[in-house]
């Protein structure tokens, strides 16, 4: 991104006094600068968006073509709760108008369709890609584009399910410098894409690996086994997911302790978000999504798991690089 | 069985909550403890919104600048959670109608507060109302989220001491990091040294110029004291009749960075090992014909509106980014005290500093770095001076949205008494080992608040009123003291009836020994806050003399283990004169492993890099190692460097 030159206005100067003494000046003409575009509106997405809004990126482009009901606000403060208001509109067309109020300067604007159907080009306009809600297929054709593009657009996957989150970031080939003590430290680092990342044999990762991860994965596959849409799976389908989950525990030779039976029960038991976590993954991942394109401060590689159970917030790097250690 | 432990449930319909704080981390809170299913929930602010607000309290609009945060905030709220009962105090949450009945009401108490004062307050009302409290902060990008019991683990007979929990300590030692990295992250190098000039220039020299002429000030008495015979020196900073202002502004120029300099210089044992400061004088800087022709004051446009009137403007300037030379620097502060002489009159003698008055801040920025070119220390931005002058902390919307969500999953576990599974947690911004969120077991009770206090004083020399506030309100934190000798009553804040405050009030100016019940070594001392419930005795010791540098109290008090933080509270923190001075300035230098209670927190302090910084954030003084709760077998045990704190307490 180019930046120079160009000078914040008083008006930008006033509004983000507080946060330019937390990132600097420069750090916040790159973000007035970076466009970013969101798909699946719900409570984790909504937290994220809110967050970069306000920390004023340049424009905000949200794609959700679900029509508003009584559970698409159950977790999303962006939806007014009152059904003369929300009736009829979109997921994404309400949380546009919302989000429009936060921050007079970021342009936010709404684009219909499905995140599988944009081709390439589309994906050019923006810096950074999160999509939420997907299906495992989604994902990656999403992450795919985003590598074919000539300049980096950093991707993220976000997903909230019971108490539990993840946070996938994909930042390809990512140069940064650092200050320590009065050197300036180059730094470089090598993102796997989402594909390459999962497909990294389970029994290569380190042995304390998180166990969300392997939850996640396990259901992420029976949705698209059973040709589910993301999240769409219930304690109904629990004996069908244990079954899945022995035999890919089978299937990669790890142990089965690895992804407890009470983890996947939980997980499925309740699809709804829990509010608090939320709150919790899209401050996380508002931080990141500001660090990527401002240059400042070490990057998530490039996994994280939130687990409101025992309170721990992990990275985990699953790269080939860190396979095996 | 794996049911989800979180989701709304009666627990959470059913609880009545307070928040203390509408602020960052209250709008974040509000909002999630709606969405989480939270129906009855009570909110105490006191401030009104400002624009430096708008970037991280989401629920505010431009439109509401100057309304009260607390009823805004639920207004906002209301409009996506209409049915549940949100009730709004636009109050402080120190006003007495907020007593330990109050807080009974509720099941459990949230702060989301940005100052200690308030929160040691509230840590108190919960432990005499014995609700559960929980307890967060944040510093930048460094959040944490803590939940308390406020148990009562001391027995009934026993006088509760002021918060009996390490809490207090992991507080400050927060308060701490706050200051550390408010100053640390951005003015790194110079920092301490740049501070000691913006509190010369916004206490001494802004106070003396444009505030009010009667206060003591040590710019005053230096000059007086070294023309010993004549009074002329005096009037330095009265304008003469008929005195052009141009001339005024550079006698002040010249009077306080060449005159007083050299003033400070021909004490030579002050500077027997260390580096000289350079006097500067205006004619030395800035042409003779004056450099101001080129200011035009048409540029201020908004001249019914004190606080647009701007010396930057004028001059030309617009990037409060940019470093300004010393000329530059020295043309601004011309400008400025124009400035306010010509467009804003009727304010000088009555003006104290505030960080949203563009002219105060081009002024005090200005002064501070001519300052610090005499003393060889780095020039700054204005946008730096003006977050140092104004006590800026820098926050920003993803930390508080997230420990908002921390701390709501810490009520939900108090709701359900799920004592075992209450934890602190940090976010680390340099991660050890791979984690961001790391939640620890709550600290044990703070023993050492246990012991006994005692109180070194002159006691034919310090009036009571010192103590007060230098003891009772400053380091004990009490609110509405009562203080008794024996059984009869020296001092009581608060609703006292008409012919007591005339006798209090003579009580105040007395010195301890002539008191009417008099205080004199080994006397016991009761001090009293109904409304915090807290009571502590203290032994009185006689000494004669105290050291003016490092104990400019001129009282010491033994046995108390909680410091007071200084900087958060801007007139006490800068405002001692007597600690910025020339002398002491320099003088500063050579205790910077001086521990006793030099007031200004801000003078000694080698900063950490950051994962210094953030590695202390999960040490205390009591627990050299911290275990990491971990469901598997192996621990992480982080060590840091606990020297290193010590030291940076106060």
């Amino acid at each position: 991104m180019d930046v120079d030159g160009e000078e914040l206005t008083a008006q930008e100067t006033a509004l983000y006094d507080r946060q330019i003494r937390v990132w600097g000046a420069d750090a916040q003409r790159r973000l007035s600068k970076a466009h970013v575009l969101v798909y699946g509106m719900k409570g984790t997405v909504a937290e994220f968006c809110k967050n970069i809004v306000l920390a004023g990126v340049g424009s905000l482009t949200l794609v959700d073509d679900r029509v508003a009901t009584e559970e698409a606000f159950s977790s999303n403060f962006l939806i007014p709760s009152d059904e003369n208001v929300y009736g009829g509109k979109t997921v994404g067309q309400l949380c546009c108008d919302a989000l429009k109020d936060f921050n007079p300067m970021v342009r936010v604007s709404v684009e219909k369709g499905d995140i599988s159907s944009f081709d390439v080009e589309f994906f050019n306009k923006f810096d950074v890609v999160v999509v939420s809600c997907c299906s495992l297929s989604a994902k990656k054709l999403v992450n795919e584009k985003c590598r074919k593009l000539s300049k980096r657009v950093a991707f993220y996957t976000v997903d909230c399910r019971d108490s539990c989150g993840e946070i996938f970031a994909d930042l390809q080939d990512y140069k940064y410098s650092k200050k320590k003590l009065d050197e300036t430290i180059e730094c470089h680092l090598q993102y796997p894409t989402f594909v390459e990342a999962i497909s990294i044999p389970w029994k290569a990762l380190h042995r304390r690996m998180s166990k969300l991860y392997f939850a996640m994965r396990v259901i992420e596959k029976y949705e698209e086994s059973e040709g589910r849409s993301a999240g769409e799976v219930s304690i109904v389908d629990l004996p069908g997911i244990l079954k899945l989950k022995k035999e890919l525990c089978t299937a990669q030779s790890i142990n089965e302790s690895h992804v407890p039976d009470t983890l996947l029960e939980r997980l499925v038991t309740n699809t709804s978000e829990f509010p608090p976590v939320c709150a919790i993954i899209g401050g996380i991942l508002g931080q990141e999504v500001i660090k990527a394109i401002s240059g400042k401060g070490d990057p998530l590689k490039n996994f994280f798991f939130f687990d409101a159970f025992d309170g721990k917030g992990i990275i985990e790097d699953i790269s080939d690089s860190n396979a095996g250690r | 069985m794996a049911s989800s432990p979180f989701h709304s449930t009666a627990d959470i319909k059913g609880a009545t909550v307070l928040m203390v704080g509408a602020g960052g981390i209250g709008c974040e809170l509000l909002k999630t403890l709606a969405l989480s299913g939270f129906s009855d929930i009570h909110i105490i602010d006191m401030d009104t919104i400002e624009v430096s607000n708008l970037n991280r309290q989401f629920l505010f609009r431009q439109s509401h600048v100057g309304q009260s945060k607390a009823k805004v905030a639920r207004d906002a709220v209301l409009k996506f959670r209409p049915n549940i009962t949100i009730t709004a105090y636009h109050a402080n949450v120190k006003d007495p109608d907020f007593n330990v009945d109050f807080f009974k009401q509720f099941n459990v108490v949230l702060n989301g507060l940005d100052n200690l004062d308030a929160r040691r307050h509230v840590n108190r009302l919960c432990l005499a109302a014995d609700i559960p409290l929980v307890e967060s902060g944040t510093t930048g990008s460094l959040y944490m989220s803590r939940e308390k019991r406020s148990a009562m683990s001391v027995s009934l007979n026993q006088p509760r001491r002021p918060i009996p929990f390490a809490l207090s300590q992991a507080l400050h030692q927060r308060q701490l990091m706050l200051i550390t990295l408010n100053l640390g992250s951005r003015y790194e190098a110079a920092g301490p040294w740049f501070v000691h000039c913006i509190v010369w220039a916004k206490d001494l020299l802004f106070a003396k110029l444009l505030g009010d002429k009667n206060q003591d000030n040590d710019l005053n008495v230096r000059s007086s004291d070294a023309a010993s015979s004549s009074k002329n020196v005096e009037d330095v900073f009265e304008r003469r009749r008929g005195e052009e202002i141009e001339q005024y502004g550079r006698k002040i120029f010249d009077h306080v960075f060449g005159y007083n300099i050299e003033l400070a210089l021909s004490n030579e044992e002050t500077w027997k090992n260390r580096n000289r400061p350079k006097p500067i004088y205006s004619k030395d800087v800035l042409p003779k014909e004056l450099a101001l022709q080129n200011g035009n004051m048409d540029n201020n446009h908004a001249s019914d509106d004190g606080l647009s009137v701007s010396a930057m403007a004028s001059l030309g300037m617009k990037n409060p980014q940019d470093i300004w030379s010393v000329k530059e620097n020295s043309t601004i502060f011309l400008e400025a005290l124009k400035l306010f002489f010509t467009k804003r009159e009727k304010e000088i003698g009555n003006l104290s500093f505030d960080k949203d008055d563009q002219l105060a801040v081009e002024f005090v920025t200005a002064a501070a770095n001519i300052r610090a070119a005499s003393f060889g220390i780095p020039l700054h931005n204005l946008f730096e001076a003006k977050g140092i002058a104004g006590n800026i902390v820098h926050a920003v919307a993803t930390t508080n949205a997230a420990i908002a969500g921390l701390i709501v999953i810490e009520a939900i576990k108090v709701l359900r008494n799920d004592t075992k599974s209450y934890r602190m947690t940090y976010c680390l911004e340099h991660p050890s080992r791979n984690m961001l969120l790391m939640p620890v077991e709550p600290f044990e009770p703070n023993k050492s608040c246990y012991t006994p206090l005692s109180l070194e004083i002159n006691t034919n020399r310090s009036k009571l009123k010192d103590l007060v506030e230098k003891i009772v309100k400053a380091k004990l934190g009490m609110n509405l003291p009562l203080i008794m000798n024996a059984s009869s009553l020296l001092y009581e804040a608060g609703d006292v009836e008409d012919d007591m405050i005339a006798i209090y009030e003579a009580n105040l100016e007395k010195v301890l020994a002539e008191l009417p019940s008099p205080v004199t070594g080994g006397t016991m001392l009761t001090v009293e806050d109904y409304q915090q419930e807290l009571k502590c005795n203290i032994n009185i010791k006689h000494r004669e003399e105290f050291d003016e540098e490092k104990e400019p109290d001129g009282m010491v008090l033994l046995g108390w283990t909680q410091p007071v933080p200084a900087a958060e509270n801007k007139n006490q923190s800068v405002g001692n004169g007597a600690s910025t001075s020339d002398a002491t300035m320099a003088a500063a230098e050579s205790e910077k492993d001086d521990d006793t209670g030099i007031v200004s927190p801000l003078k000694k302090r080698k900063l950490p890099d950051d994962s210094d910084i953030s590695k202390s954030a999960v040490e205390t003084k009591n627990h050299k190692q911290l275990q990491v709760i971990d469901d598997e077998d192996d621990l992480v045990v982080l060590e840091g460097n606990l020297d290193g704190f010590k030291k940076r307490r106060l």
